[in-house]
Formats: structure tokens, C-alpha cells, sequence
């Protein structure tokens, strides 16, 4: 089992809407703050960026299905903040600050170093990682999409294609592994790989027998066929 | 640890519910107990807003199409050819150039988040964040596309790139006829973030 993120192949949605070309990068001036304040508050370094996807994942199923793009961020990102006793729920509730200045206020985020931050990014990967277990082109089946480390933890293994054949096309190199990155266990680098599968090995009604899914897949995802 | 044991009572339900007051109270928080500064935050959204976006992809793409060496470099090692172009950043530290041919067509997805290259592209559009694509893209492309008035031969094999990981994918669009000779600034004018995606072609000029 799955949480709703984990929305690949799902039956029931409705068209996509395209948007024209020229449209605002953001709908909603708060769009706009949510995005930025959920950088800023990343930037105090107290958690990973898997961390805060499993975040978002980890937000009610009931919310998460109604909550619109950025309320999630928001929301994720409020419950990490008091996770990590950045703020406390009485702060919340009032909506005024109890303990100011933060001892974490050394760590904020300058307007100058804005552009530093942004340009320079966090690569994930590693010098050394596991050993390279699959040459390109080699047959190997996928593992079930459950973290293997926490019950109920981050994982990249999309559902619809747990369980799966497929081939290795690349290997990208030892790549932070989120299964253990995300719940603080280290970063535990192991070989990322892009592997192919028929779109006939995914669906039971594939639209058209050469397509392809491609998934960039961790080695712990992976058995030799 | 995290973990699922009271999320019944998840701190976010303490804010108000109404989302834009719900990061203004987030926000005036975190300034009033100084972790964020709102200079910090409007250089943030300047930086999205104005200075990168799919004008960042497009002049690599049609660096692509007017420059050999670029291009195999640009499929060799995107990453090291877009980062000579002062395109490095978050959210692209790992960077794949894909390329549309007369039989394939590449299409970008991210089926668990919205994962996305944004110093290429900038911040994705509302339907790449949507579930009606996150969820139908890798099943029914095809369907996918033409919503978006693409329809593709059965001879052109649809590739879905389900970004998982840290590496972000560019789709490099087929140039369209009647460009010959044309310098990279007004080829670049022609390319399209959806182009970029895979949800769009870049259409011959009129």
C-alpha cells in the first residue's frame, strides 16, 4: 500500500487543463509566499529536502485530497517547523511569537546571499556509493514500493511500477538514497539508475505497443531477473 | 522520527484555514521570531518571477539546434552544457537532454511531486502540479497530449520520463521547417515551455 501522492496511473481524473504560454508563473500572490517562505525556512538547514517531501506525503489523505498545490506546501511545512521546535502550537494558535529571537536567528536567510543559495543548488550525488550492482541493459524487476528501512516511510518507487520487469538504460552514479535520507538515518548513497519499462508491462491496456515509461530508480528498488 | 501517530492533530489545522491567511500567519511568525527576513522572500519570488523561466530553456535549445558541438556535448552531459550557460541551480543539479526524433517523442512527468528542471524552465505550470496529469501521463499520454492538441502518429513511440529522482529531464523539440538559417535569438523565440516538457511541438513559423 501507498499514500495519495503516489497518484501515477490512477483511473478517475479528469482532463488536464493546459495554460497559455504567457500566464502568470504564479496564479495567486500567496502562491508566490508560500513558495518563498517554505525556501527560506529550508534554508535554516534542519531538514532534508526528501524530509520535506515526505512531509507533504505524510499529510492527511483526507487533506491532502483537497488541499490545492501550495496549501500543502504550507501545511507540510508548518508541521515540520513545530516538528523540530522551531514553533510551538501555542504559538500558532495565537499567532504571535512566545520566544523571539528564535536561537536559530543566526541562520537566516540574507536577501544578498538569495542568489548564491538558489545558483548553487543541492547536487545528490556522491563519489561513493554502493557497489554498481547492473550493467546497462541488464533485466531486473522492481522490489514492492515500500520503504524497506520505516514502515510507512519515504520511498521513489512509484506503486505502478513495484513488482515490475524492466531494463537498465543508464547509470546516473551513487545518488542519496531517500529511503534513509529522508527519516534522518544518513545519506547512505547507492547507484541510481534509469530504467525502461513497456508501457505494455505497466498497463493492462497500453495505448500502443512500443511506448515506454522511464523511472529513475535506486538500486535497493532492484532485483536481477 | 516522523511518523503518522497523532495526525489527527496536525499542527497546520491550529492556522487559519483560508490558505492565503494561512501563509501570511506562517510567514509573520517566522519574521517576528527573525528566521525570515521579507526581503529574503521578495528576492525569492523576483528571482522566479523575472529572471529564470522557460526563456532560459529555450535559449538552450535552440543552441542545440544551431550549434553541433553544443548539442552532443548537450546530450553527453547536460549538466556541464547547460551550467556553461550560467544554468545551474536548485532544482537542476542533475540535468538530461531528451530528443524528439521523427520516431520518438519524449514526454516529462513526476507522478510523486512536480519534480521539474527550474533553472530551465522556471516554476512549473499549474496542470504539470495537477493530479489529472500527474496521474494519467505515464498510463494514457497519448489521451494526455491531445488535450493539448499534439497528436502523434502510431509510428512515433511515446517515452515518459517519470522523474523520481534528483535528475531533471529537458526535452529537446524537433526544429520545425522553414527555419533554415535562422540565428539562435529568434530560434529561441519559437520554443515553448510545453515544447520543453513534451506537451507541446515547436509549430513552423507562420
Amino acid at each position: 500500500m501507498s499514500r495519495l501522492h503516489d497518484m501515477g496511473g490512477r483511473f478517475g481524473d479528469g482532463p488536464v487543463v493546459p495554460e497559455p504560454a504567457d500566464g502568470p508563473v504564479f496564479a495567486e500572490e500567496w502562491h508566490a509566499r508560500a513558495l518563498a517562505v517554505t525556501l527560506a525556512a529550508g534554508s535554516l538547514g534542519l531538514w532534508t529536502l526528501d524530509a520535506s517531501r515526505h512531509s507533504r506525503e505524510r499529510l492527511l489523505p483526507a487533506d491532502y485530497a483537497v488541499f490545492s498545490y501550495y496549501e500543502k506546501w504550507i501545511s507540510a511545512l508548518c508541521n515540520m517547523l513545530v516538528e523540530h521546535d522551531v514553533v510551538s502550537r501555542t504559538e500558532l494558535r495565537s499567532g504571535a511569537a512566545a520566544q523571539k529571537p528564535s536561537p536559530l536567528q543566526d541562520r537566516r536567510l540574507a536577501p544578498e546571499k538569495v542568489s548564491r543559495v538558489l545558483s548553487s543548488g543541492g547536487p545528490t550525488e556522491r563519489e561513493r556509493g554502493a557497489d554498481v550492482r547492473f550493467a546497462v541493459g541488464a533485466a531486473v524487476r522492481t522490489r514492492s514500493g515500500q520503504n524497506q528501512n520505516v514502515n510507512g516511510g519515504h520511498s521513489r518507487l512509484p506503486a505502478y511500477a513495484a513488482g515490475k520487469s524492466g531494463r537498465i538504460l543508464r547509470c546516473y552514479g551513487a545518488h542519496v538514497f531517500p529511503d534513509a535520507n529522508a527519516h534522518g538515518m544518513g545519506e547512505a548513497p547507492e547507484p541510481l539508475y534509469c530504467v525502461a519499462f513497456a508501457a505494455s508491462t505497466l498497463w493492462a491496456h497500453a495505448e500502443n505497443p512500443d511506448d515506454e515509461v522511464m523511472l529513475d530508480l535506486w538500486q535497493s528498488y532492484l532485483d536481477p531477473m | 522520527m516522523p511518523h503518522d501517530a497523532h495526525n489527527h492533530d496536525q499542527p497546520h489545522s491550529l492556522l487559519p484555514s483560508d490558505p492565503a491567511l494561512r501563509v501570511k500567519a506562517l510567514e509573520t511568525l517566522l519574521v517576528d521570531k527573525g528566521l525570515v527576513d521579507p526581503a529574503t522572500l521578495d528576492e525569492i519570488i523576483d528571482t522566479y518571477q523575472t529572471k529564470i523561466g522557460p526563456q532560459n530553456g529555450a535559449e538552450v535549445v535552440a543552441r542545440a539546434w544551431s550549434d553541433d558541438a553544443f548539442r552532443d556535448l548537450l546530450f553527453k552531459d547536460a549538466t556541464a552544457a547547460v551550467s556553461q550557460m550560467g544554468f545551474y541551480g536548485r532544482q537542476g543539479e542533475h540535468i538530461v537532454a531528451v530528443e524528439n526524433t521523427d520516431r520518438v517523442h519524449n514526454l516529462v512527468v513526476c507522478t510523486l511531486c512536480s519534480c521539474y528542471p527550474w533553472p530551465l524552465l522556471g516554476i512549473p505550470p499549474g496542470w504539470y502540479k495537477s493530479d489529472a496529469y500527474r496521474a494519467r501521463a505515464v498510463r494514457e499520454p497519448r489521451k494526455v497530449l491531445a488535450e493539448f492538441g499534439v497528436a502523434l502518429p502510431d509510428r512515433v513511440a511515446v517515452k515518459v520520463w517519470d522523474s523520481t529522482a534528483e535528475i531533471r529531464y529537458l526535452v529537446v523539440p524537433q526544429r520545425p521547417a522553414g527555419t533554415e538559417g535562422w540565428d539562435v535569438k529568434d530560434l529561441a523565440k519559437l520554443i515553448t515551455r510545453d515544447a520543453m516538457i513534451g506537451t507541446g511541438l515547436v509549430a513552423a513559423p507562420s
